[in-house]
């Protein structure tokens, strides 16, 4: 496929590999957080730990949002889901989430709810014109990436006048996780240290690079947009050693084929049209986090499943012994789990991370050898 | 789940829809959130959507640095090795 296959050439691969060790300073380490699940997921796939001289460590961030999606708000769709009314769409990877019973929407199908997987946000749209009768709810779900199409589904309905469509928002926005992340830096007395981050890819693409400027000058932490193959990450990986090294500290793009400095303004207009944030959402892993998600503006309330089904905010029960709260954080290793590999597996997922392919534990189990699960660092 | 990739746009239908070649198989996509599209453009495909244009320019400026970090290691190897011919 063009402009991926040439992004994943083993022979560049490898002199990226070479100058990454003989530009990275064996008398330091070099701690580079990959916030997006999207690289947690590439970075396995490809072995790029493996690439890397010992001093530079990946530390993998929340950016998964089935992942850092907390308990109460899936019970919140589990009790939609099972309104006779209701007709609950959504996308595939959150229909095997446990929640605090530790069913799934896919149980609850399998009980009898009407729950059924999307690809496109459009079908759910298609289903509404399908079932006048039923009540249709997209269980949104998604960063910077995933919302712009969630904007323009609602604006569809409101021009055809699809009163049995609505919308259980939970759109949350990257760069509120990253100060949350770099302003709760101590887990359970253990400094969270990181030297700088490696950017999202696609959620950059609309939100552009400017968002990101705050962090090089608040936080003195570097910032590499970086696309999703592996020849890019490893570039992001230079770039970032490049910048410690100088001690420099700005917002570089890796990424440029697809990220400008502004992004997709139209995309921006639009979110902000039918979103505004919230005061605060809950995150798993990250605790309650001001003006990080998104619900829908008055103008389009109608069509908020919140709002509509008057629906009460419940707090959820995790899974005490899962990690993913730490593992959210950047604080943890999937391995370090006691639940990790047995009892929980992709197969039978206890947590979260364990679910979606992006989450860190899902492709720590899918990539990484067994016996070098055991001695990694 | 946030799984994007790019595809070439085939052919437009109107200022919402085309048809895109994702990896060999003809669908339509929705393009409402990108202007000014043309045949034969690269878009970053999600969830059915459209999200932003690809810049080929850019696209061949980032493999010619990767060619070019390439000669610059094999230029090096080469004075090494005539340094210490050992
Ligand atoms: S291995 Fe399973 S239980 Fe442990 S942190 Fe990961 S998802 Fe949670």
């Amino acid at each position: 496929m063009k402009y991926v296959d040439e992004f994943r050439d083993r022979e560049h691969a490898r002199v990226l590999a070479r100058q990454i060790a003989a530009e990275a300073d064996s008398g330091r380490e070099y701690r580079l957080m990959e916030f997006c699940g999207g690289h947690t997921h590439a970075i396995f796939r490809y072995g790029i730990p493996d690439l890397l001289p010992a001093q530079v460590r990946l530390v993998h961030g929340p950016g998964c949002p089935v992942c850092v999606l907390p308990v109460g708000r899936l019970d919140m769709a589990l009790a939609l889901a099972r309104r006779p009314e209701v007709i609950l769409c959504t996308y595939g990877d959150l229909l095997r989430v446990p929640g605090s019973d530790r069913r799934s929407l896919l149980q609850a199908k399998a009980e009898g709810a009407d729950v059924r997987m999307l690809y496109s946000p459009a079908e759910a749209l298609a289903l509404a014109r399908q079932y006048p009768q039923r009540q249709i709810v997209f269980f949104a779900i998604g960063f910077e990436t995933t919302t712009p199409p969630t904007a323009l589904v609602v604006e569809q309905a409101q021009r055809e006048g699809l009163a049995n469509f609505s919308v259980f928002c939970n759109h949350v926005l990257t760069p509120a996780a990253m100060h949350a992340i770099l302003q709760s830096p101590l887990d359970a007395g253990v400094p969270l240290r990181l030297d700088g981050f490696i950017g999202p890819a696609h959620v950059s693409t609309v939100i552009g690079a400017a968002p990101y400027a705050i962090f090089p000058e608040r936080y003195a932490k570097p910032v590499v947009i970086a696309g999703f193959e592996p020849l890019d990450l490893l570039q992001a990986i230079l770039m970032l050693i490049r910048q410690l090294n100088d001690a420099r500290c700005q917002v570089e793009n890796q990424f440029s084929r697809a990220v400008t400095h502004s992004g997709n303004l139209k995309a921006q207009a639009l979110m902000a049209r039918v979103f505004e944030r919230r005061d605060s959402f809950e995150w798993r892993g990250l605790g309650a986090i001001p003006h990080s998600a998104l619900r829908l503006r008055d103008a389009y309330a109608e069509f908020d499943a919140e709002q509509r089904f008057e629906l009460p905010l419940l707090v959820g029960r995790e899974n005490r012994a899962c990690e993913c709260p730490a593992v959210l954080r950047g604080a943890k290793r999937p391995d370090q789990c006691a639940l990790f590999g047995a009892p929980c597996t992709p197969d039978n997922p206890l947590g979260a991370c364990m679910v979606s392919s992006e989450g860190a534990c899902a492709a720590y189990y899918r990539y990484r050898p067994r016996q070098r699960v055991e001695v990694a660092t | 789940m946030c799984l994007a990739i790019p595809v070439r746009i085939e052919r437009l239908i109107d200022a919402q829809h085309a048809i895109a070649d994702i990896g060999g198989v003809r669908k339509q996509i929705n393009i409402a959130l990108v202007d000014d599209l043309q045949v034969g453009d690269y878009v970053i495909l999600h969830v059915g959507y459209a999200l932003n244009k690809l810049d080929p320019e850019e696209a061949a400026r980032t493999l010619a640095l990767f060619e070019q970090l390439g000669r610059l290691q094999a230029a090096q190897d080469a004075a090494r090795a005539a340094e210490d011919p050992a």
